[in-house]
């Protein structure tokens, strides 16, 4: 295949790509879009393995290197749990961020192609970004691998003075990258390389760790955008117009949905990267504003139950802590029942709810629940007045009426489902403990709100138990 | 000694009610109270002396002892200047006091030392303070009744039908006023088949109308009739006059009017002429429920049911007082309530056989009228949970933006000319500086950031999770980058092939773990969306 011809297959995909990611605007359309993806995908690797810059040479190891990768990916893609899937994205992205830094340094101690003054220095720098993204990506991806799989802690870890220590990060690397450029031979140019490296694996760890758990939609959606931005520096590295684009795309993709998590609480990207929410010192109550007082009403199953047979119409707003009890399989039961009893059943969900966007769509279509009754929080924050029961599973914040009432509320002017308008809002928790931006929550002392507490599976099973009996 | 509660029979005339249900002294037993009830004073409400007798209560048999021992009598009629005669000194009486109209009680009971809690002067608007609101729950009672007594004057069915022995319209009835009485017998009416119209000044409860299955019917005036504490205001004369239009032309179309118009601490709103009442149909009803008030139509008189101009104009002031049994069981749950109040804020202390109302209270504070003889009416204004403060309105605006193309609001100028200028400078230094070939892709690189942020944009939040998988699987197209390291063909230069063909073969495994993994879970995630 000639290069131009190649050239053109690699515009093809590029198109494939960009249809891919436009079909995911609506679930009709969506699973086209994933085979157009797959389609430019098998486009764009074939039009380079038989393009002029691979030679018969290397078929054997491509092949082979494809063949243990794919299988892996396979395997794990079956094997994964709906709710894991936020750990299985941000392990995912690790790859990347390591396969970025591996091309970069190979690209660096490939003396076949030699540029010259200008184009040299650019070619330079190029590899140090793409390789000081890739570094970042990856160890940050492991780290928020960690967290999400609860192999670390939730909680955000702070270091002293952890912003001159970034800052340091910062001066060193762009210290060694000047002495990078001014490299005269490759063996010179790699200590600083090396150096700049570790401390983007450094820097990656650092900023996670110090991120809190509630943060995590944005870290995860930040690291998919990362991922997005090391494959197009590598573009640029290799003169590589497809890897340009695509990389492109995705970081842009990444960059859009950190800004949506970040609208949803209200808070800006710079204070979530800089860490921090959640823990102690901004949680007090006394900073917290209005420490809500009255009492709290708790209700059994039966109870819950009883509510339910009642009512016309319900909306139930699940959160993290129906992912960590697997109870949206009860949930559904529970919905086909009360949708079969004539009840007008609907779920709202916030942007952030779960740990990574969209988590809670996934997790209820993993349970059938049908996506036309599954809506936005702007789709149905209007029709709380004529709610008759909210039910809320295992969230907090994002139902924490705070938010609007109290300005000095730490979550102040974070979009909030306002559950309080139903007739009775019902929570599922264990305990009355307070969210992850552990803030307390005025809605549990409200009039009409009821508490069920204990684990939210056994809970929704023993409401489905009274409901069928 | 165990703080003792009495339970005289009414007195007034024709007064059916009681004060407290054999249900409600078991419960109150159970507080720690002892109870006295004196004989009879169930009897016109079901309630039999044995029935309070097995709940627990004592039975005493004439009022003078009755009042004489008890710590706290609990009453639903103000008690008469004989009555409070016969009280302790120093003792409590619960009921309905009305202390504005009732200037003599007050001071007879002021001479006495009492303590009254009055449950008419509950501030209704606190939402703890409901489940003791006699006022709410006697109203319903009214509404309820209202309607049965109209129908029961009606020569006709309520519902429409069409029989063998002929058609019959269903009755319209009109029902001025929705608060609690009016919207219970908008409830009645509507449930016996009858076509419901109501209107009140207050036009935030033609929800409520309509949820009782009612008809609001506005009246063809701009003016806001809410008084504060969910009560009706005296309206501006313009306004009264397109409303007696409209009663006027109610009046001649239905068949039955329900009036329950009252505004606190003034005689009642005089809403139907006598003009009107000669415009109805022979055989109308009209049901004045404000008649105690002075009534809302010109020719009721109070506590009687009259026929003028053919229509019966009923004016009982004593309709909860016909329903003894219902009003006396929920009055009865509404003292209880109070009861429990008063234990928990240690009020009332029923092993100690102390009381002294607890004044850091609101709704207590709110009830008591007397503490001990010395006057505590009327009483500030509760710290009412404020009502949510106006929200800035740029609020609810900014959040609709949450899908869709961009941020909401278009940026300031200024904003937007930084960012130009930025954008600017920035262009200008690498136009300036980079080679050619820097350019070409560096063109690619920007309209592709563009048409990334335009299509996704469009994608619906509830397929992030997807959308976060799809381009996972997509950003292993940085497999291309190790493709072509791994066999270029020669160019005669020499290179590290070894170390770069680890590297490369690695790195491609590595992406294709993420491109077949990140395709397949997109895949079986999609699959799962369903309708």
């Amino acid at each position: 295949m000639s290069a131009n011809l190649s050239a053109v297959a690699y515009i093809g995909a590029t198109i494939l790509f960009i249809l891919s990611l436009g079909g995911l605007s609506n679930p009709e359309t969506a699973r086209r879009g994933n085979l157009y993806g797959i389609v430019g995908m098998t486009i764009a690797v074939l039009a380079t393995v038989l393009g002029p810059r691979v030679t018969a040479a290397g078929i054997p190891w491509i092949v082979g290197a494809m063949v243990v990768g794919g299988a892996i990916g396979l395997f794990a893609a079956k094997k994964v749990q709906m709710t894991q899937m936020p750990e299985l994205v941000a392990l995912m992205h690790s790859l990347v961020g390591l396969a970025a830094c591996l091309v970069g340094f190979a690209s660096y101690i490939d003396t076949s192609i030699v540029f010259t003054g200008a184009e040299k220095a650019i070619h330079e720098f190029e590899i140090y970004i793409g390789i000081y993204i890739g570094a970042i990506t990856f160890s940050g991806s492991i780290i928020a691998f960690g967290k999400l799989s609860g192999k670390i802690g939730g909680k955000p870890m702070l270091l002293p003075a952890r912003h001159l220590l970034n800052g340091i990060g910062a001066l060193v690397v762009i210290y060694y990258g000047y002495a990078f450029l001014q490299a005269p031979s490759i063996e010179t140019g790699m200590t600083p390389l090396i150096i700049m490296t570790v401390i983007g694996l450094l820097f990656g760890i650092h900023m996670v760790m110090a991120i809190g758990g509630a943060d995590m939609p944005v870290v995860v959606s930040m690291l998919n955008s990362y991922s997005g931005w090391a494959a197009a520096a590598t573009g640029f590295m290799l003169s590589n117009d497809l890897l340009i684009v695509t990389g492109a795309l995705v970081g842009s993709s990444g960059a859009i949905l950190s800004y949506i998590m970040c609208r949803a609480m209200n808070r800006n990207f710079i204070s979530v990267i800089a860490g921090g929410f959640g823990t102690g010192d901004s949680a007090k109550p006394s900073a917290g504003g209005a420490v809500p007082a009255g009492e709290v009403t708790a209700v059994s199953a039966q109870e819950t139950a009883e509510l339910l047979k009642e009512s016309k119409n319900v909306i139930i707003v699940p959160g993290y802590g129906m992912a960590v009890a697997q109870a949206q399989h009860t949930v559904y039961e529970i919905t086909t029942l009360l949708r079969e009893k004539g009840v007008n059943v609907r779920f709202g969900i916030h942007p952030v709810a779960g740990r990574m966007p969209g988590h809670m769509n996934v997790l209820l279509a993993e349970a059938k629940v049908p996506y036309d009754i599954v809506l936005e929080m702007d789709e149905l924050n209007d029709d709380f007045p004529d709610t008759d029961v909210a039910i809320v599973i295992g969230a907090n914040d994002i139902v924490n009426p705070a938010a609007e009432d109290d300005p000095t509320s730490p979550i102040a002017g974070m979009p909030v489902l306002q559950v309080w308008k139903a007739k009775t809002s019902i929570v599922m928790k264990r305990s009355m403990a307070s969210g992850y931006a552990g803030v307390d929550n005025p809605l549990f002392y409200k009039d009409n709100n009821r508490m069920l507490f204990g684990d939210a599976k056994k809970m929704l099973d023993e409401v489905l138990a009274a409901l069928k009996g | 000694m165990a703080l003792q509660i009495g339970v005289p029979r009414e007195t007034f005339p024709g007064e059916k009610r009681v004060a407290t249900v054999p249900e409600v002294v078991e419960k109150l037993v159970k507080l720690g109270f002892s109870v006295a009830v004196e004989s009879g004073a169930g009897d016109a409400a079901n309630c039999a002396d044995d029935t309070y007798r097995a709940a627990g209560a004592e039975i005493v048999a004439d009022a003078v002892t009755l009042w004489g021992k008890s710590d706290i009598v609990f009453k639903v009629r103000p008690p008469s200047l004989a009555e409070v005669a016969l009280m302790k000194t120093g003792g409590t009486l619960v009921g309905f006091v009305w202390p504005a109209q009732n200037p003599d009680l007050m001071q007879a009971l002021t001479a006495k030392q009492a303590t009254v809690l009055a449950i008419d002067c509950l501030p209704r608007m606190l939402s703890r303070a409901q489940k003791m609101d006699a006022l709410t729950s006697m109203a319903g009672i009214s509404g309820y009744r209202a309607v049965i007594e109209a129908a029961n004057a009606f020569g006709r069915f309520f519902a429409g039908q069409i029989t063998a022995a002929g058609k019959v319209p269903p009755a319209k009835v009109f029902i001025a006023g929705a608060g609690v009485a009016g919207l219970a017998a908008i409830g009645t009416a509507a449930g016996l088949g009858a076509i419901v119209r109501a209107n009140d000044t207050r036009a935030e409860v033609a929800d409520q109308v309509k949820s009782m299955g009612g008809e609001f019917v506005k009246v063809d005036y701009e003016e806001e009739g809410s008084g504060g504490g969910g009560y009706a205001k005296v309206m501006s004369e313009g306004f009264q006059a397109a409303q007696r239009a409209m009663y006027a032309q109610q009046a001649r179309e239905v068949d039955i009017i329900i009036t329950t118009a009252l505004i606190p601490g003034k005689p009642a709103p005089r809403l139907i002429t006598a003009e009107m009442v000669r415009s109805m149909k022979p055989g109308s009803v009209i049901v004045d429920m404000a008649a105690e008030q002075g009534g809302n139509c010109e020719l009721t008189e109070p506590g009687q049911a009259v026929v003028k101009h053919g229509v019966t104009i009923v004016g009982y002031t004593d309709l909860p007082s016909r329903l003894a049994k219902q009003s006396s069981t929920l009055y009865a749950t509404n003292l209880f309530r109070l009861t429990e109040e008063l234990v928990k804020t240690k009020s009332a202390d029923p092993a100690a056989g102390t009381f002294v109302p607890n004044f850091e209270d609101d709704a207590i504070r709110g009830l008591t009228v007397l503490r001990q003889g010395e006057l505590t009416w009327p009483a500030p204004a509760p710290n009412l949970p404020a009502p949510p403060p106006p929200k800035p309105a740029a609020v609810p605006a900014e959040k609709k933006s949450a899908h869709g193309h961009g941020a909401g609001a278009p940026m300031s100028g200024g904003t937007l000319a930084t960012i130009f200028g930025i954008g600017a400078v920035l262009f200008w230094l690498v136009g300036a500086y980079a080679p050619a070939s820097f350019l070409s892709h560096f063109t690619v690189f920007v309209l592709a950031c563009f048409v990334g942020y335009m299509v996704i944009w469009n994608v619906t939040p509830a397929l992030h999770t997807p959308l976060m998988s799809v381009t996972n699987a997509i950003s292993s197209i940085i497999c291309v980058g190790a493709l072509v390291q791994i066999a270029p063909p020669a160019s005669g230069a020499e290179r590290p092939d070894g170390w770069i063909l680890g590297l490369a073969v690695f790195a491609l495994a590595l992406t294709a773990i993420n491109m077949f993994g990140g395709f397949a879970v997109t895949r079986r995630m999609l699959a799962m969306f369903r309708k």
